[in-house]
């Protein structure tokens, strides 16, 4: 497999643009080519495994231990760990040993199931059946060992098991339709196209017959270009060579639709195929807390280094003296003397570091671990994120980066099922400015619209009634849609008229299906197209017969289409339907301006709008129409171009019938979630594989663009008028201009009732501002483009490749300002850029779950990102940020003291605390306070984060994990350590502090330090909690109760197994003494008192959004708190 | 306005719409539990820090605090202390000439004696320590040099003595017992106090070597070791002594309840002090009658079995004689940090109140308009 990992990189690096570097030759069927004609050189492909894992069983100890101590965490446990098993250090080497054995075990064990998973999908996938033809008969194989090479037989509904050569169809004209709803998002039908000299083997006798070879390039993971080259040996004959494109390639994920069966050869297989290359490698993420924690903890390792170093140093300058070296009470032994000394101030160095080393805490990793893995639960149980209709919740593939989700700043969303419902539906029509609304439940009824225009003329005349058939006569009629029957058995017209099951319409165009399924609601039923006659069943179930002339199909330069028809009068009509920009000038008469108001109404409402118009024609202009088409069509040169000038002769001169309107519809509260998420500041993308004019019209509806949002377009219709620099350049002074007076402004707080910019770029466009430049300013083009970027509220990419898509993420993430990037989709076709982007979020859509499966976080609908960002999102990033400053701020009041002391033992690494206390300070005295305020923590309600999205602002830009705040924290715990050194100092200070006149120790002084401790940052951490369910009082609580039992029973009883009794009565006999207990009262209160005090005078003088509204939901609710109170009582009864 | 009412009605449409088709068993069973915890919702005080809330803790930790403290003080005031300095260094010092020509296998012990006076009486029990400077019982190399076990009894310790107790673990190939640095470093002036009566006698005053030691400590922490025999020498056959001790552990005393592991002086020596400045209980002077004080104004001589070097490391011995109250010896530092932490918690209360005067009131009508 890493073969094919090597193969698939240069591949992918060496095929340049157009050349082919390297081709490859595939044997139709295995068979070799008649002798003579060219040598037969079996080519070695790989099978057509998928493979998604990571590790294999051989490889999984060393592999996943080399990656887990590649983290400076582990590794640098690993060194303590080994310190102490070789050299005499204060600790013994259980201490660090035993924590780093359970995570790195917990840790492999979680990888390991995680990649089990894994490969439980990949042999899903591998092993679903796929039918093959081996010696003309069809052989059932398992998907993974299809070879290039092997003629696959696919029937109707069936995914594309790789990439294919059409090589013939169950259709006479060597057709098929093909949705790749989950490569590009496009959920339309596309025609491709067999080979024509092969479309005559049909059958599985036929092909086994069939010699031909296909040369191609080698795999390249653009979707759309391919070329290739078939040849086809005859008996004798030369030869037949025929070119290959993409029309001829069958993508792996792809699906057959409409067509019985095709046949088709395997060109790519496996990790070859398009799809396969357009994955990105699975790369592990990191979040920006995870950062900011190494950054964290590398300048706490310089802290412990600088600290052991200066313990040395000391150490031997206090030495110099022989004496205190070696006092004759204390004296060394011959083996120690005569170590080097340079070899013993190693030693001690080391030591030191021992000593020091639970400044950095292996349960930190340990419980970050844990509170990511628990805390994403709460994801998965929400109940608000659960939808109904699919019968599924939110789920979590990766809860490394749950805080992540409150970082966010710029969302890449895919339109097609995403935002997007992604069906097409018929909202209502206007004829003459009358609107027709048809009505689901009460089937063809005309419902008027309520709306203004209509109103003029409410009651049409019979000359209204005459153009309200026509219009829905003429929009039955131009589309080029099939009508798809199923087992017909007794015609069609009862199954259409009995609705879904039995027929339904198909056509390359969603709009047009939409369009004639509303004309049947409205009474005008299409039924199908035969011997070249239309036939339409109209309101009064009569059949009318059209005979079909001919068709002017769509593209998308003249954006219309028309048909010419011949009515069962005899009479000749041709009706044209298209966008209202190129249907208004072409018309001559018709209520012209309440059709344009009532198109601009809907266009405004997001709604996908067409106009409709006819003319009559006379048998003469019929022929003459035929005759330019004709010639048109027979040009040898220039033939588009002519057709081009034929269409546009033919289609003018119209009568304006009226136009339509129709949605794809939104996703439920799809405007409402982007309008939040822009109140968080967050900055919305919208990346989609569809052409501009649909994905603009979801932008407006999605209220990503509004009415008053200035739209920039950078697309390939605009740099072909203007170079691409001018365009740029032009597009960054028009966005600067505005910027300059913005910065001016930005003070007053109403930057958000600025012009605001939406920006449109194709994909085509895309390629060529990211294309570096020949004359070496690379990042030229890039860094205006990005500057463009950054000053416009929104951004529509349409036409975009699934690596495009991948590619603007990976612009924006590594842009000078590094933000946080989150994409979402819900096709294959969206993959590459979920796993490019920081946070990838799937979207359990219709295009199958391969988004979902590859992304970091998977939810059911669109809705559902708002209360992942704002209430999840946010909680994470406060429980995680509070998770990891605390964390270090505990470990610098437990170490600090030990420090300190050294100055007192002749730095000799006495530890200052019992063994038993070292060990379990950070497992379990304060482990789970921090654990359980990492889960449950809010500091403000969750409903409040949902109406308020601007408090997610507060958070922004790793807020809470600043430099400044961490080095509060830090001396906080340097401040808090000094007060329990030397309060205990000053306590023990050649005095006694027992009523018996007994001394105490360096044990009790050590405990009595560790007491203070233990007590002061658990009640730190109380202070800091602000929601105090029973569980937190339990814990907390709990937790002190815990160290204090423990501490008794620890030196209550003679532990035989010990070779020492140094705690023996130790706690006890501290605790008889009154003064201890005053001086631990004293310590607590000192240490808690300056973060108190700076806690209230910043809430009061410069409060935070955040602490503002805490602070005013406390006023509001003054009176309910006492109901809380009764409630919580009452609740903690039943618990 | 138009536009977003239409999308409202829209979206309320939607709603009610996707409700409607679920609702099979099937798919309720994967629903989560609408429990309060996994919604997290559940019932919770969600007190928070302000200037108001924090006012009156600030107010009752200062009114508690400096009452406590100033009554600390005062206790700490009225406890009688007096110190005796012996080591010895100065020429001028009785104990110069025993702190110069010192060695360890001294046959005649040097004495030197100290007088002092006393101004004012002693009541209660009084506690006599030694105290030591610069002595480091705290160093890690001498605060392990021990074996726990050897001392709780165990005769296998006692032969076998743990590896810690290097290079004071054998001598002449026998086990010492107790092994160590601690034991063999074991603190041997000895001190006894003369009350000079006015009339010219010389009245030793009685000190008492029991109870200087932690209960547990005596009963349960050191042992002897018990052996077929009785008699404390047989069972120590085998063993050496420490090598700077004079006399072997089992001959520390004459009372077989002070010998031994069990010695109280021993037992005392072995709990290492905290810092390098450090004094141990020696003796307790017991108050003999209700009427007259433990030790009368008046002046006495301390008479010194001077054994113990400090010399070599700078360091010093002294004599310490102290009252104890509830709180121990004296330590003005309690009730000073007390008053101090008090007064401070007050002032932090007065500003507080300003603070919250001033601002709280701005910042929440600031929220009102905002």
């Amino acid at each position: 497999m890493d073969f094919n990992a090597i193969r698939n990189l240069i591949s992918r690096y060496c095929t340049g643009e157009e050349n082919w570097v390297d081709s490859r030759t595939v044997y139709i069927g295995h068979r070799e080519p008649p002798p003579g004609t060219e040598a037969y050189i079996p080519q070695r492909f790989p099978d057509n495994r998928i493979v998604s894992s990571k590790y294999t069983f051989w490889n999984f100890v060393p592999k996943n231990l080399f990656e887990q101590f590649r983290r400076i965490a582990n590794f640098y446990f690993l060194i303590i760990f080994l310190v102490q098993l070789i050299i005499d250090t204060p600790t013994s080497p259980i201490t660090s040993g035993l924590p780093l054995f359970f995570v790195i075990t917990v840790t492999a064990i979680k990888q390991g199931y995680e990649d089990w998973l894994r490969h439980k999908a990949d042999n899903a996938v591998n092993q679903c059946p796929v039918h093959i033809i081996q010696h003309g008969k069809v052989v059932r194989k398992q998907s993974h060992k299809l070879r290039v090479g092997d003629i696959v037989l696919v029937k109707e509904d069936e995914t594309f098991p790789c990439d294919l050569i059409l090589l013939s169809t169950s259709r006479d004209d060597g057709t098929c339709f093909v949705t790749t709803a989950s490569l590009d998002g496009e959920s339309s039908h596309k025609t491709y196209y067999a080979v024509q000299d092969t479309k005559s083997f049909n059958t599985e006798q036929e092909l086994d017959t069939l010699r031909a070879t296909i040369e191609c390039e080698q795999p390249q993971p653009d979707l759309y270009k391919f070329v290739g080259r078939i040849n086809i040996y005859q008996e004798r004959d030369e030869p037949i060579a025929r070119p290959l494109g993409s029309e001829n390639v069958l993508l792996r994920g792809a699906t057959l639709k409409n067509t019985e069966y095709v046949y088709a050869v395997a060109i790519y297989t496996g990790m070859e195929t398009k799809m396969a290359l357009n994955y990105q490698s699975k790369s592990q993420k990191r979040s920006a807390v995870e950062k900011s924690m190494n950054a964290f903890l590398i300048v706490y390792l310089c802290i412990l280094l600088s600290k052991a170093l200066i313990n040395t140093v000391l150490k031997y300058v206090w030495q110099a003296n022989p004496n205190r070296d070696e006092p004759w009470y204390n004296e060394k032994t011959e083996s120690e003397r005569q170590r080097h000394v340079l070899i013993r101030a190693f030693t001690d160095f080391l030591a030191f570091m021992v000593l020091f080393n639970y400044i950095i805490p292996v349960s930190m990793y340990v419980t970050v671990e844990m509170q990511k893995f628990l805390g994403s639960y709460f994801i998965t149980w929400d109940e608000e994120m659960f939808d109904d209709e699919i019968g599924e919740g939110a789920l979590v593939n990766t809860s490394d980066l749950n805080e992540e989700l409150g970082q966010v700043e710029y969302i890449f969303t895919d339109k097609t099922g995403t935002l997007t419902e992604n069906n097409m539906e018929f909202i209502e029509c206007c004829v003459d400015g009358h609107v027709y609304v048809p009505h689901a439940i009460c089937n063809g009824q005309i419902l008027p619209g309520a709306l203004g225009i209509d109103m003029i003329d409410s009651s049409p005349g019979p000359d209204g009634k005459e153009h309200e058939e026509l219009f829905f006569r003429a929009l039955c009629l131009c589309h080029t849609v099939q009508v798809k029957e199923e087992e017909t058995v007794d015609g069609i017209k009862r199954g259409i008229h009995q609705g879904k099951g039995t027929s339904f319409y198909i056509s390359s165009s969603p709009d047009e299906v939409a369009l004639v399924e509303g004309m049947k609601r409205l009474g005008f039923t299409y039924l199908r197209l035969k011997d070249n006659h239309m036939e339409i069943l109209n309101r009064e179930d009569e059949i009318e017969r059209f005979e079909l002339l001919e068709v002017l199909n769509f593209d998308s330069v003249r954006r219309r289409m028309s048909v010419i028809v011949r009515s069962g009068t005899g009479e000749l009509y041709l009706f044209c339907k298209g966008a209202d920009s190129s249907i208004f000038p072409r018309v001559i008469s018709g209520k012209v301006e309440q059709v344009r108001a009532r198109v601009e109404h809907n266009a405004v409402e997001g709604l996908r709008t067409l106009c409709v118009a006819y003319k009559l024609l006379t048998f003469e202009e019929y022929q003459d129409i035929c005759q330019l088409l004709e010639t048109a069509k027979l040009a040898l040169q220039e033939r588009d171009k002519k057709l081009a000038e034929a269409y546009d002769a033919i289609e003018r001169d119209f009568i304006l019938l009226g136009a339509t309107a129709v949605e794809d519809r939104l996703q439920d509260k799809a405007a409402d979630t982007i309008e939040s998420l822009h109140k968080a500041g967050m900055k919305v993308w919208v990346l989609t594989g569809d052409k501009m004019e649909t994905a603009a019209a979801t932008c407006y509806a999605s209220k990503l663009f509004r009415r008053s949002t200035q739209i920039l377009e950078l697309t390939t219709k605009r740099t072909e008028e203007q170079n691409l620099h001018d365009v740029l350049f032009d597009l960054s002074r028009t966005v600067l201009r505005q910027h300059g007076s913005l910065t001016r402004d930005t003070f007053s707080g109403l930057s958000n009732e600025f012009q605001d910019y939406g920006l449109i770029i194709d994909g085509a466009t895309l390629t060529a501002v990211m294309k570096p430049d020949q004359d070496g300013s690379t990042g030229n083009y890039k860094e205006i483009f990005l500057e463009i970027c950054r000053n416009c509220s929104a951004v529509l990419c349409c036409r975009m490749a699934p690596l495009q898509k991948a590619q603007i993420v990976k612009l924006i993430k590594f842009s000078k300002e590094h933000p946080i990037t989150l994409a979402i989709g819900d096709g294959a076709n969206d993959v590459s850029m979920i796993l490019e982007a920081h946070v990838g979020i799937g979207i359990m859509g219709k295009e199958g779950r391969q988004a979902a499966r590859n992304s970091d976080y998977a939810i059911p609908k669109f809705k559902h990102l708002k209360k992942m960002l704002l209430v999840h999102g946010h909680y994470y990033y406060i429980r995680i940020a509070e998770l990891v400053q605390y964390f270090f701020y505990k470990n610098v009041c437990f170490i600090f003291p030990q420090f300190l002391y050294q100055f007192f033992c002749g730095f000799s690494q006495q530890p200052l605390y019992d063994t038993a206390y070292l060990t379990l300070y950070n497992i379990s005295f304060t482990s789970l306070p921090i654990l359980l305020y990492s889960l449950i923590e809010q500091h403000i309600n969750m409903d409040i984060l949902k109406r308020d999205p601007s408090l997610y602002r507060d958070i922004a830009k790793n807020s809470l994990l600043r430099w400044r705040i961490f080095i509060y924290w830090t001396f906080l715990g340097v401040f808090d350590a000094v007060v329990f050194f030397f309060g205990a100092y000053f306590l023990f200070d050649n005095t006694t502090f027992t009523s018996n006149g007994q001394m105490f120790g360096n044990w009790t002084f050590g405990t009595l330090v560790f007491t203070v401790l233990v007590f002061t940052v658990t009640l730190k951490l109380a202070l800091d909690t602000h929601y105090w369910t029973w569980i937190n009082h339990f814990v907390i609580w709990g937790s002190l109760l815990f160290y204090v039992v423990f501490s008794l029973l620890w030196g209550g009883i003679i532990w035989p197994f010990l070779n020492y009794q140094r705690m023996y009565y130790v706690f006890m006999q501290m605790l008889s003494s009154g003064p201890a207990w005053l001086c631990i009262i004293l310590l607590i209160t000192v240490s808690l008192l300056p973060d108190v005090v700076k806690k209230v005078m910043c809430r009061a003088l410069w409060p935070t959004t955040t602490e503002r509204i805490q602070t005013k939901r406390k006023c509001l609710n003054v009176e309910q708190s006492t109901i809380f109170m009764l409630s919580q009582t009452s609740s903690s009864i039943s618990f | 306005v138009m536009a977003s009412g239409y999308s409202a009605k829209e979206e309320d449409g939607h709603h009610s719409g996707a409700l409607g088709p679920a609702g099979g068993a099937a798919v309720r069973s994967r629903k989560p539990d609408n429990t309060a915890f996994k919604q997290q919702r559940l019932p919770a005080w969600q007190p928070i820090l302000t200037a108001g809330t924090v006012l009156p803790a600030f107010f009752i930790i200062g009114l508690l605090f400096i009452p406590i403290g100033i009554g600390l003080y005062v206790t700490s005031n009225n406890i009688r202390e007096l110190q005796i300095d012996y080591t010895g260094t100065e020429s001028s010092s009785p104990c110069f000439a025993c702190s110069q020509n010192y060695s360890w296998n001294m046959t005649t012990p040097c004495v030197c004696s100290v007088s002092f006076s006393l101004d004012q009486p002693f009541e209660s029990n009084v506690f006599m320590y030694y105290g030591l400077s610069n002595f480091y019982q705290n160093h890690r190399r001498y605060v392990k040099s021990r074996d726990d076990s050897q001392l709780n009894g165990n005769l296998n310790s006692l032969k076998e003595p743990s590896k810690e107790c290097e290079p004071y673990r054998t001598n002449d190939g026998k086990p010492i017992a107790p092994c160590g640095a601690i034991a063999n470093s074991l603190f041997n002036d000895t001190l006894a106090l003369y009350y000079n009566d006015p009339n010219g006698t010389e009245t030793q005053i009685q000190l008492v070597k029991r109870g200087i030691a932690w209960w547990t400590d005596k009963h349960v922490k050191f042992r002897n070791p018990v052996g077929d025999d009785s008699n404390l020498t047989a069972i120590f056959q085998g063993t050496a002594k420490p090598v700077n001790w004079q006399k072997p552990v089992y001959e520390l005393d004459s009372d077989p309840e002070n010998n031994g592991f069990i010695n109280e002086d021993l037992i005392v020596w072995m709990r290492t002090a905290a810092l390098p400045t450090f004094r141990k209980l020696y003796r307790i002077i017991e108050k003999n009658s209700s009427t007259s004080p433990t030790l009368p104004r008046g002046n006495y001589t301390l008479k010194i079995t001077y054994n113990y070097p400090v010399r070599s490391f700078e360091g010093r011995k002294r004599m310490i004689l102290s009252t104890i109250s509830w709180m121990g010896g004296k330590n003005p530092f309690l009730g000073i940090a007390y008053i101090t932490v008090g007064s401070i918690c007050f002032f932090l209360g007065v500003v507080l109140l300003i603070i919250h005067h001033k601002y709280g009131s701005r910042s929440s009508s600031a929220d009102l308009t905002h």
